[in-house]
């Protein structure tokens, strides 16, 4: 058991920093990883719930009012890339934050053809991370039933040097 | 930045009564833990206009009020400037994102705020204000 449990732990690691290296997550995703206790073990599960949500609506939103050619609201997809520029950002989901920097960029020069660009990867890339973070959880699950404990390593991402491999903070 | 001994941490308990300001549900949830997470409680206010009822209606006193800028309603600055007009002593810290440029964050300062902090917010971030 304690060989099974060790291997799910090892898989939990190096999928976690692969993830980081990737550029699904930064460090805010460490820094909410650090506030899960006991008290609360489903809690980095319950806010990545929730923002997937909110990039559910906000995309449907944001889709409808880039429909119309003719008709664009830009006010309104502005509004909504800026709130889920903000979602992204506090849950470290870095690859949909960067997304939306160049959604903006569009908002702001009313490129419609390039906002719907950037929808359709901010679409791509929220369900991405969200197929990556189940494969997490569900690996956090396994070492869970296998009776061990969920790694407490959290790494860091540095974006000054992309070459620079992800530190595991002991 | 030194390391808070347990004492600390126990008068930081004592005294931290924090409202968070702010529209996003998902900032509430991580603000409210982060609270916790230093020892604190919190309540939540939707908006500015929440957030000026509550002193008005309640009396309520609070340490530390988590400010966003952006809200419907009433928005953060116009929320600080009422509740300073309405005498409020607590330690005001505004919330900002990476988007507002330096005149935004100047006119938030002035509306009475004792500090500024950009999302997303963490410990590191709060503590030292609370020292």
């Amino acid at each position: 058991m304690n060989t099974v449990v060790a291997k799910l732990q090892r898989q939990f690691q190096d999928y976690l920093v692969s993830l980081y290296q990737q550029g699904f997550l930064d460090n805010q995703f460490t820094e909410l990883r650090k506030l899960q206790d006991e008290g609360t073990p489903d809690f980095v599960a319950e806010v990545v719930s929730l923002f997937f949500d909110d990039c559910s609506k906000l995309i449907n939103s944001m889709s409808r009012s880039l429909e119309r050619p003719e008709n664009v609201d830009f006010k309104q997809v502005d509004s909504g890339v800026h709130q889920l520029k903000g979602s992204s950002s506090s849950v470290g989901a870095r690859r949909v934050k960067n997304v939306c920097i160049s959604f903006k960029e569009c908002c702001d020069v009313q490129n419609r053809e390039g906002c719907l660009r950037c929808l359709q990867q901010v679409d791509y890339e929220y369900k991405m991370l969200k197929t990556k973070l189940q494969d997490l959880f569900n690996l956090e699950q396994q070492i869970v039933q296998a009776g061990g404990a969920i790694p407490q390593h959290f790494p860091s991402y540095t974006i000054l040097r992309p070459d620079i491999r992800p530190c595991l903070d002991a | 930045m030194a390391t808070k001994s347990m004492g600390d941490i126990e008068k930081i308990k004592k005294k931290l009564n924090v409202l968070i300001v702010d529209d996003d549900p998902l900032n509430l949830i991580i603000h409210e833990k982060i609270i916790k997470a230093i020892g604190g409680i919190s309540q939540t206010a939707n908006n500015g206009e929440e957030a000026v009822i509550i002193h008005r209606d309640g009396g309520s006193s609070f340490d530390l009020i988590l400010m966003d800028k952006e809200m419907p309603e009433r928005d953060g600055v116009s929320t600080t400037k009422k509740l300073r007009e309405m005498e409020v002593k607590s330690m005001i810290v505004g919330v900002t994102s990476l988007a507002d440029n330096e005149e935004e964050r100047r006119a938030f300062m002035e509306a009475g705020l004792n500090h500024c902090l950009a999302k997303p917010l963490t410990k590191d971030k709060i503590i030292p204000l609370i020292n």
